[in-house]
């Protein structure tokens, strides 16, 4: 059974008020068509989890624009003036999480760890409301595991079973997320037959896929 | 010498053959321009390569690789892409060699606040607290002062990036190794005093017996 779907489709499966994993570092690596119809649907009520919001105008940064979201963890949104414009507006809920943290913790809830200790942010803001644990006689913080309804990929290529692979640094969260979304959708670049990606070189494994993102949908756009 | 030229011509001497090496946005990222000769060091990018150089030419920018400043680059030979949890797990495991970060203030204690200003810039930590904390030595490369104000304060008034005590600090003025006991004065820029120094420098500094002068290989 193919698990290729058109982004209309793939996108109406998404409701109102969904929590989202969206992979992409500086719009990298970011579902572009699933962002564009999400932004055309006119979703809301959103929460985005995601590396930064790039620019306006650009990758996520659309979903911003359009107001799709109202609650973002991000580890970065110095580059998006529109997201603090509206962080400061009190639009937008906005939770900062230092960027090594941010990806254990998706891993951890997409491999059913009970959340991360790390050194990192020990003693700083980013440790605020946060339990502190010692172990050997040094601090770490205990961050908690990530989950989502939704985790939306954008890949190099996928075969029609689902595996993914992926091009240099558009690979960063994508595939930690392909484990934490209870729906997990991926927009390739190409779709190819099964056994073109060798084995060695499968980077998420299908059953992790639930859709994949046709190149075209059937109305052509 | 332009201020930050020589501060990146001073911080690359720090780099040895062999190093894993990841650059902050900025200042930090023309230290690549000035390495010592006959050593081959690896660049990360913590979002996701290690092996990074610059775009090979004109024409030539790849859409999938960008440095963590959002600039398209280049790799070398023998260069690996890396996911999120990777590449972060090289620099919270003490697997990167060195980093070299831009800096706000930089105190006593050795503490290190780079990314926030309270009120006015708000922009996110990203990578920079995982790499003040985790990598092997931290090196802070920064102008002494801005805007006639010492960046060596007593303490951080801005909010610090990691508790961790750096390894050493590079101005355009001197060359400063937090220890212990303090910040002790390493080195002297060209033509500049141990008084010019003291001068522009908010927190209190060891002045040990001797003080070199910061010294540039003249082909670099």
């Amino acid at each position: 059974m193919s698990k290729a779907i058109d982004v209309v489709r793939a996108v109406e499966m998404v409701p109102d008020g969904a929590s989202i994993l969206m992979g992409g570092f500086l719009a990298v690596g970011t579902p572009r068509r699933i962002i564009e119809e999400i932004v055309r649907q006119g979703k809301k009520h959103l929460t985005l989890i995601t590396n930064d919001t790039n620019r306006p105008g650009i990758g996520n940064g659309m979903l911003i624009d359009a107001k799709c979201v109202d609650r973002l963890i991000a580890s970065h949104i110095g580059t998006n003036p529109e997201t603090q414009r509206q962080m400061i507006a009190g639009e937008l809920q906005v939770e900062l999480c230092p960027q090594g943290s941010l990806c254990e913790r998706i891993r951890a809830g997409g491999i059913g760890l009970g959340g991360v200790l790390t050194p990192t942010g020990v003693g700083t803001v980013a440790a605020e409301g946060k339990n502190v644990t010692t172990i050997n006689g040094k601090d770490y913080l205990i961050e908690m595991p990530i989950k989502a309804d939704f985790a939306l990929l954008a890949c190099r290529r996928a075969d029609y079973r689902g595996n993914l692979d992926y091009s240099l640094t558009a690979r960063n969260f994508n595939p930690i997320m392909a484990f934490a979304g209870a729906t997990v959708i991926a927009e390739p670049n190409e779709i190819v037959p099964i056994g073109v990606i060798p084995p060695d070189d499968v980077i998420t494994p299908h059953v992790l896929v639930d859709y994949i993102i046709e190149r075209r949908s059937a109305n052509g756009r | 010498m332009e201020d930050k030229v020589l501060i990146a011509k001073r911080v690359a001497q720090e780099l040895h053959d062999g190093d894993l090496v990841n650059l902050g946005i900025g200042l930090p990222t023309l230290v690549a321009n000035y390495l010592p000769h006959g050593i081959e060091v690896y660049f990360q990018s913590e979002n996701g390569v290690i092996g990074m150089s610059k775009v090979p030419g004109k024409g030539l920018e790849d859409d999938y690789l960008i440095d963590a400043g959002g600039i398209f680059v280049g790799a070398l030979p023998g260069a690996c892409s890396l996911d999120s949890c990777t590449s972060f797990s090289l620099i919270r495991g003490g697997h990167l060699d060195v980093t070299v970060l831009g800096g706000l203030q930089l105190d006593e204690q050795g503490q290190l606040a780079n990314w926030m200003i309270p009120g006015k810039m708000v922009p996110g930590m990203g990578g920079g607290m995982d790499l003040a904390t985790g990598a092997k030595r931290v090196i802070v490369s920064m102008n002494h002062s801005a805007k006639g104000v010492s960046k060596i304060v007593k303490k951080c008034t801005l909010p610090i990036t990691s508790t961790r005590r750096v390894d050493l600090v590079v101005t355009e003025l001197a060359v400063i190794e937090p220890t212990e006991k303090g910040l002790v004065l390493k080195e002297t820029a060209p033509g500049v005093t141990i008084d010019q120094i003291l001068a522009a420098t908010e927190a209190k500094l060891i002045i040990p017996e001797h003080v070199g002068e910061m010294s540039i290989p003249a082909d670099l």
